[in-house]
């Protein structure tokens, strides 16, 4: 087990250096003038290009330009980004609130996803679980470019159960209105998964065998059903953890919450380079973390696996 | 290890991430209900240094945290406020500024004449990069402040550092004297003293000669009536409060945070459900159902928002006049701002707009009259092309409008026009600078101080800053320059009035639309006004007991 994360943590170094080298290849490619971007649609000086393009090496080469940043990297500093903000900063301001939001968005949904799919699993062909088969093809079918402005709408503004919009240091209350809208991203999936495993597993030779030797009905479901029917789960949530982190551009933008996501829209429009890297970084870091804990969750949940 | 209860650990991890969530909250309304403070709604500002500040929600800002030498009157004229007078010499080109005694900066320091100085030649200082700098401008000395890079921006080479470091024309002549010497002769030099830029900074701004002190943006220290309380909370809020025993004028709140929003919709759903008290600018897909939502608290007032297209005179098919008249003529303005913009914008039928001195209706004449047929035949008359396009960065909302404007070139000139979306107003500039054929131009322009001049020299002068596509005329160039160095300013506004009157005659552009401040305010407040900066007017603004 030991080998193995030491081998795993000796990858993600690997992994982070060639994810940031291409995000920031892309980033170069995609910048044609950043300083015109960042000025809007005001005449820019020309005094004041000479003094910005020096300032953030503008007029060096690709390679130069990824030395710079790699150097500063290496020595802890992520750099300014072209509003003259420490990205550092930024991203100890961004990160709470979306990693708050993303959290309870994912309890809420895997909360609700594994009781109902376990649920409609043993009740299957009954009521509860044709009405949930119905009700996750809606939510799938559901932009969430139409959920968040309606849900914001409705119990934002007409109903007034919550705060139409949450900010930077808002609470659990505040933002538990985008974090259901965030969750719908992915609580189809995770029931539908849940539901199809139980469904599996119930009808497994040891789950006859452990029938067959007289256990309740609840253990068996608890302990031998549900336990190997969670590791499909479990992978699917941790690859959603990641997912919410960056795909909460919409709901962060609708609901007006400085996170990740919008900084990382904001960065890619203004073509602020230095700032998608930082972001995009911490990003990468985050799903290869996610990613490790999920492997070690299987070896948890499942004695037969084993990491050499 | 990990094998034996996974489930407690779900359960705990679960607990504590929900406890993490819930913490932090109970300090969000702290600031609501029963005191005497207002929200008002800005988007992110790119910066709070006065001479970086050239657009309006830093300049929203910076208007609570400084007290400026001059401010309009409803005429647009400007009155001395921070100054005690402004007095020019009899060529117009030494001005002196004699300041109110006083005033103090919020850390205590008296504001004197060198803090004037001081920030004008930081902000005027190539190497700083300030936004603003070009208002300096006309400051005697500046192009030594600059510098220029020998081989291109491309190029190997570094700038050199500039000759000077300092204004020559800017004296602090004792601590509550300025001399202010132009370059040249300017009789409305005092309504440029009104913009953001021209704010003084207080000593502790600097670290050292010259140098802006780390961290100074972000606790800005003014001279205003408001004094920042924290810090600059980026992306979430910057609360300011009222300054004891003001000496200027006193505004009637204590306090105002300004909540800043990524999303023009989402600071609309805080105004309706009453969480925000003004919103300066109803995005356009809200409008429907403004009337509804905030009854007689939705209001327009004018601002200073000219939206035109322009014609890329340096290309053939749009050399004849003829053609570009036909084009305007075949434009229902009218039409355009009731449909699409639902009455938030009027049709423009000048080269400037109503908000400054100077401004006659309807310079345009009939070349902006909606007239089909008499459109159709001076376009075959003058064998127009069978192909038009209409330009525009696709990163605003532009396409609505352009599509409509389309449609009516066709219908009215039977000739196919399509609108062209670039992702970004950068791209098209780098194509009009390239001369490709972009066809026509959308382009809007906002002004810096209310004067004819600033719509004139920038957009239709043959050096003009965001003349991007090559009018030039020497006899309106002339026309301008002498506006500048006339007299008075009434002799100003008739030489600029002039100039206006050959551009009616060249058709260069074609004026558009006129913007509006379209704003809407909670119960909490009443007398809310909005500028033709789109800035609330802070001192006016009270709240309902």
């Amino acid at each position: 087990m030991f080998r193995y994360i030491v081998r795993r943590l000796l990858q993600m170094v690997l992994t982070f250096f060639g994810a940031t080298f291409v995000v920031f290849a892309l980033t170069f490619a995609n910048q044609d003038d950043p300083l015109q971007a960042l000025a809007g649609e005001r005449p820019i000086t020309e005094s004041q290009r000479i003094a910005l393009t020096e300032r953030y090496h503008l007029n060096e080469s690709f390679l130069t330009q990824y030395w710079y940043y790699m150097k500063g990297l290496l020595t802890g500093d992520l750099g300014t980004s072209l509003t003259g903000q420490k990205i550092s900063d930024m991203l100890a301001n961004a990160w709470p609130v979306t990693l708050k939001l993303s959290i309870i968005a994912i309890v809420i949904a895997a909360t609700i996803a594994v009781t109902a799919g376990v649920y409609s699993a043993i009740k299957r062909g009954g009521l509860f679980d044709n009405v949930t088969l119905v009700a996750t093809l809606v939510v799938l079918a559901m932009p969430i470019v139409v959920l968040a402005p309606l849900a914001q709408l409705v119990f934002g503004i007409k109903l007034g159960w919550f705060p139409p919009t949450a900010t930077r240091d808002a609470g659990f209350y505040e933002l538990l209105l985008p974090a259901l809208v965030l969750g719908s991203l992915v609580i189809a999936t995770e029931l539908r998964v849940t539901r199809t495993s139980v469904v599996e597993n119930l009808r497994a030779d040891y789950v006859r065998t452990a029938r067959a030797k007289g256990l309740t009905r609840r253990r068996v479901i608890w302990v031998h059903v549900l336990r190997n029917s969670l590791i499909p789960v479990v992978t699917l949530i941790g690859v959603d953890l990641g997912g919410l982190m960056s795909g909460a551009i919409v709901t962060e933008k609708i609901f007006n919450i400085p996170g990740v996501g919008f900084n990382i829209a904001r960065a890619i429009t203004t073509e602020d380079g230095p700032l998608v890297v930082g972001f995009v970084s911490v990003l990468v870091i985050i799903f290869l973390v996610v990613n490790l804990l999920v492997d070690l969750l299987y070896a948890a949940l499942d004695p037969r696996i084993r990491y050499e | 290890m990990l094998g034996k209860s996974p489930w407690k650990m779900a359960v705990g991890a679960t607990a504590i991430a929900l406890l993490a969530a819930g913490c932090g909250s109970g300090d969000s309304d702290e600031s609501s209900a029963t005191s005497n403070t207002v929200v008002i709604g800005i988007a992110e500002p790119q910066h709070l240094i006065p001479s970086n500040t050239t657009e309006s929600n830093g300049a929203e800002v910076l208007n609570s945290l400084f007290y400026p030498l001059v401010d309009f009157d409803a005429q647009n004229n400007p009155t001395p406020v921070a100054a005690e007078s402004i007095t020019p010499d009899k060529t117009n080109k030494v001005w002196t500024v004699k300041l109110k005694p006083g005033f103090t900066f919020h850390n205590g320091e008296p504001v004197i004449a060198q803090n004037y100085v001081d920030a004008w030649n930081y902000g005027a200082y190539g190497p700083n990069g300030q936004g603003g700098s070009y208002f300096f401008s006309t400051i005697a000395g500046f192009a030594d402040l600059q510098s220029e890079d020998p081989d291109g921006e491309e190029g190997p080479k570094t700038a050199p550092e500039p000759k000077a470091k300092k204004l020559t024309g800017l004296k602090a002549v004792d601590d509550s004297t300025i001399e202010i010497t132009l370059s040249a002769p300017f009789a409305s030099f005092e309504s440029l003293l009104g913009y953001t830029v021209f704010y003084p900074l207080p000593k502790a701004a600097f670290s050292s000669d010259g140098v802006i002190a780390e961290g100074f943006e972000d606790a800005i220290v003014g001279n205003g009536p408001f004094k920042m309380k924290g810090t600059w909370q980026h992306d979430s809020s910057i609360t300011v409060e009222k300054v004891a025993d003001f000496k200027g004028q006193v505004p009637k709140v204590d306090g105002i945070t300004w909540k800043i929003y990524q999303d023009d919709a989402a600071q609309y759903a805080d105004l309706v459900a009453g969480n925000l008290d003004v919103q300066t600018q109803i995005p356009i897909e809200s409008l429907a159902s403004a009337s509804a939502d905030l009854g007689d608290r939705f209001q327009k007032s004018p601002n200073s928002a000219f939206q035109f297209v322009g014609f890329p005179t340096f290309q053939k098919e749009f050399s004849d006049v003829r053609v570009r008249q036909a084009i305007s003529m075949a434009i229902n303005r009218q039409e355009i701002t009731d449909q699409v913009f639902l009455g938030s914008q009027t049709p423009a039928t000048s080269f400037v707009s109503p908000v400054v001195a100077g401004y006659r209706e309807n310079t345009c004449g009939d070349n902006c009259k909606y007239d089909p047929a008499k459109a159709k035949e001076l376009y075959t008359a003058a064998k127009g092309p069978s192909e038009l396009k209409i330009t525009y960065n696709a990163d605003g909302p532009h396409k609505a409008w352009v599509d409509a404007t389309c449609n009516q070139i066709k219908a009215s000139l039977g000739v196919n026009c399509t609108g062209v979306g670039e992702p970004k107003f950068a791209d098209l500039l780098t194509k009009v600078e390239k001369k490709e054929p972009v066809g026509l131009i959308r382009l809007g322009w906002l002004m810096d101080y209310p004067l004819m001049e600033n719509y004139l020299g920038p957009l239709y002068s043959t050096d003009g800053s965001s003349n991007y596509y090559g009018y030039s005329n020497t006899a309106f160039d002339d026309l301008v320059a002498a506006g500048r160095s006339a007299a008075t300013p009434e002799e100003a506004i008739a030489k600029w009035q002039e100039a206006e009157d050959i551009l009616a005659k060249d058709m260069p552009v074609i004026p558009l639309r006129n913007g509006q401040n379209v704003f809407g305010y909670s119960e909490k407040v009443s007398n809310v006004n909005v500028d033709l900066f789109q800035k609330v007017n802070l001192y006016e603004i009270e709240v309902v007991s």
